[in-house]
């Protein structure tokens, strides 16, 4: 047992290494890429209602391939990333990951924005044996295929280990919460993590005053927020997607009440920072423009380009948050398994991502957990004078949270 | 059990999103009732008229009063220019209701392209303010345009009911060719309808810009509640469309408040399958 331990620690340390030296080697400034070009396919959500977050990801991953082309691009080849548009639709981004692969024969693939879409990318990637690195796939449990590898570390169980840095910030205040409202999506992902919020919540005595569920594109949060205000808890637990957490506390702010404190699931940044009922709002992360995350690899490179090409494309919150670090280490460690096999072999590559440790924009990765994932590394982030700043753990806060 | 206090807010509520509901369906009623037209591009007009009230107010910082006054001339035009082409290429019925999702798609993409897919949103100190009623608050900007959709439904009603304008047009609707053989021009009322009807669409825009927040994807969301509003209401009926569209949104508010939120979707069309069964005479 002792032996497979240590077996194991020296895996991860030469893994580590391995890692590190791979993403090393593709940072210095190398001559233009020439050749045939090496094609990347992917599809995001350009339209429909996950147009807002894919945004992100598309500026991040054209940031990402003129950046490689301006080193030497994939094995000294030319990068060109194929972007297709799933219109936020699971069947259309199947299809179009089909199309990708047998018709357009990329010679890589990478994941598309959401659960759903990934899911369905998923099971393309296993039938044709391609690797698949994904950034925000919320439900890992069903993340089967052997090949497909996470760029946000939300471990194997986020339902279970989420929920625990919040409680555990909110227990270190003055006043400990006793009682929590839930409202919960019912989007697969969002319905997962706050069914273990709440069984969080059950194991530290909290008490659970009330709890809804909403459908997807609800319209009306009049009643919803009435139910909250009349149920007076001391915590509300706003498991949303997007502008959803907004439209909720505004609904509040319309029969005057401001809950004492609100964490939010997926939470779109930006509307939530600038609201005026946003101010404290929490919400949880893996990366945020500030110490020791600017620090990481590709950090520095990153921010001022994105700033850039943020404004450019109209994104109003043109800030480098988890999104973008999500999909800018999705790139990374593309980049760092082609350059470490020095192949496009997708079997190649996968097995070598599966034993290394890897220093990335979401911090230092790994996936030999269950399906590929690693330990899950969310922290909790708080709106404090309309800027978003990690408040807990403490050895890696901006600042201290609020807790009224 | 709820208190009275949850009660009477998801009445309220459920009242004022209703308002929302008719007043988006007033378009689509008259359209669909008197012009024989299933123009679902109102809900892209609408759309496109709250992005259009966000800019003025976001970036020249115009209130909103004047975006009114600078939009609602703009699409009643818009909307006559829209009819006009329609009845150049001999566009009704179910061929209408194709050609105008098109034209949905069309504006949800030129959105896109100059706003982005991320979410606009107003800011201003006003929009979340309520007065209090008891123990019941009543938002201001719902409230308003609860009641300019009541005055718009009210003040369609009464000229379809009592002017010769509206008598006209109704037995146009009817009968097209007798009422032509009365003197009754068809044509020019019915440009005159699909004007009125995208200028209401660019009202209940600019209330969408100041009570929700923006994306493209959005106008979707709308379609089936206020498809329900516009058939339990009665077509060409815009009195009707509000009391649906006030029937749903209650019955919506009520679920929310009594049994879950996740409920309420299914009681718009839950009243209006149980509607369709029962075929009341208004139907």
């Amino acid at each position: 047992m002792a032996k497979r331990v240590r077996r194991a620690t020296r895996r991860a340390v030469l893994g580590g290494l391995a890692g590190t030296a791979a993403l090393a080697a593709a940072y210095p400034l190398r001559a233009a890429p020439s050749g045939a070009p090496v094609r990347i396919g992917s599809t995001l959500a350009l339209t429909g209602p996950l147009a807002q977050t894919s945004l992100i990801h598309k500026a991040v991953g054209e940031i990402y391939v003129e950046l490689l082309n301006k080193k030497d691009g994939l094995l000294g080849r030319p990068v060109e990333w194929v972007l297709l548009d799933d219109q936020s639709k699971p069947d259309v981004a199947r299809t179009l990951y089909e199309k990708l692969v047998t018709v357009d024969k990329v010679d890589l693939i990478i994941g598309p924005y959401a659960t759903g879409n990934i899911l369905a990318a998923m099971g393309v990637a296993q039938r044709y044996g391609k690797m698949l690195i994904q950034h925000t796939f919320g439900l890992p449990h069903l993340a089967k295929y052997e090949m497909q590898f996470p760029s946000s570390p939300i471990g194997p169980e986020p339902n279970k280990t989420a929920p625990i840095p919040v409680f555990d910030l909110l227990q270190k205040s003055k006043t400990p919460p006793k009682t929590i409202a839930v409202v919960a999506s019912k989007f697969p992902s969002t319905h997962f993590i706050a069914q273990g919020f709440r069984a969080e919540a059950e194991k530290r005595k909290i008490k659970e005053v009330v709890y809804l569920e909403y459908e997807f594109g609800t319209r009306d949060w009049g009643a919803i927020a009435a139910r909250v205000k009349d149920a007076k808890a001391d915590f509300l637990y706003c498991g949303a997607l997007g502008i959803e957490s907004v439209q909720l506390l505004d609904a509040l702010k319309k029969i005057d009440y401001a809950p004492p404190r609100h964490y939010h699931q997926f939470t779109a940044p930006g509307p939530l920072m600038n609201a005026a009922e946003g101010n404290h709002a929490l919400a949880y992360t893996y990366f945020e423009e500030h110490e020791p995350f600017t620090s990481r690899p590709g950090a520095k490179e990153m921010l001022p380009l994105y700033r850039d090409k943020a404004k450019a494309m109209g994104i109003p919150y043109p800030f480098f948050d988890f999104q973008a670090a999500a999909s800018g280490t999705a790139w990374q460690l593309l980049e760092a398994a082609v350059v470490a096999t020095k192949s496009l072999d997708d079997k190649k590559m996968a097995a070598w991502l599966k034993g290394a440790q890897l220093d990335t924009l979401m911090g230092k990765l790994r996936f030999d957990g269950p399906n590929n994932h690693g330990p899950d590394l969310s922290v909790v982030k708080q709106v404090i004078d309309k800027k978003w700043v990690v408040v807990w753990p403490e050895n890696v806060a901006g600042a201290k949270a609020v807790l009224p | 059990m709820p208190s009275f206090t949850l009660l009477g807010q998801a009445l309220v509520s459920g009242v004022l999103i209703g308002g929302l509901y008719g007043l988006l369906g007033l378009g689509l009623t008259l359209s669909w009732g008197l012009l024989h037209l299933i123009n679902i591009a109102y809900f892209g007009l609408a759309f496109l008229s709250a992005y259009l009230t966000y800019h003025l107010g976001e970036v020249y910082h115009l209130p909103p009063w004047y975006a009114a006054a600078l939009l609602v001339p703009a699409f009643f035009a818009a909307g006559v220019a829209l009819h006009w082409t329609l009845a150049r290429f001999r566009v009704a019925g179910l061929v209408s209701l194709l050609v105008t999702f098109g034209l949905i798609v069309v504006v949800e993409a030129v959105i896109q392209i100059v706003w982005t897919a991320d979410f606009r949103k107003l800011e201003l100190p006003y929009l979340t303010a309520s007065a209090k009623l008891g123990p019941v608050y009543l938002p201001y900007m719902e409230l308003t345009a609860f009641l300019i959709a009541a005055a718009l439904a009210a003040g369609a009603w009464a000229v379809l009911r009592y002017t010769y304008f509206g008598k006209a047009v109704r037995a146009a609707a009817e009968e097209p060719s007798m009422a032509a053989a009365y003197g009754i021009n068809h044509r020019a009322n019915a440009l005159l309808i699909a004007g009125l009807c995208a200028a209401s669409a660019a009202v209940a825009g600019i209330f969408i810009a100041l009570t929700t927040t923006l994306a493209p994807s959005q106008m979707f969301a709308w379609f089936g509640v206020v498809f329900a509003v516009v058939i339990i209401g009665g077509l060409g009926n815009p009195l009707g469309a509000l009391v649906a569209g006030v029937l749903i949104g209650v019955a919506e508010s009520m679920t929310m408040a009594l049994i879950a939120p996740a409920w309420a979707p299914v009681v718009a069309f839950s009243l209006l399958i149980a509607l369709l069964i029962w075929q009341p005479r208004w139907l």
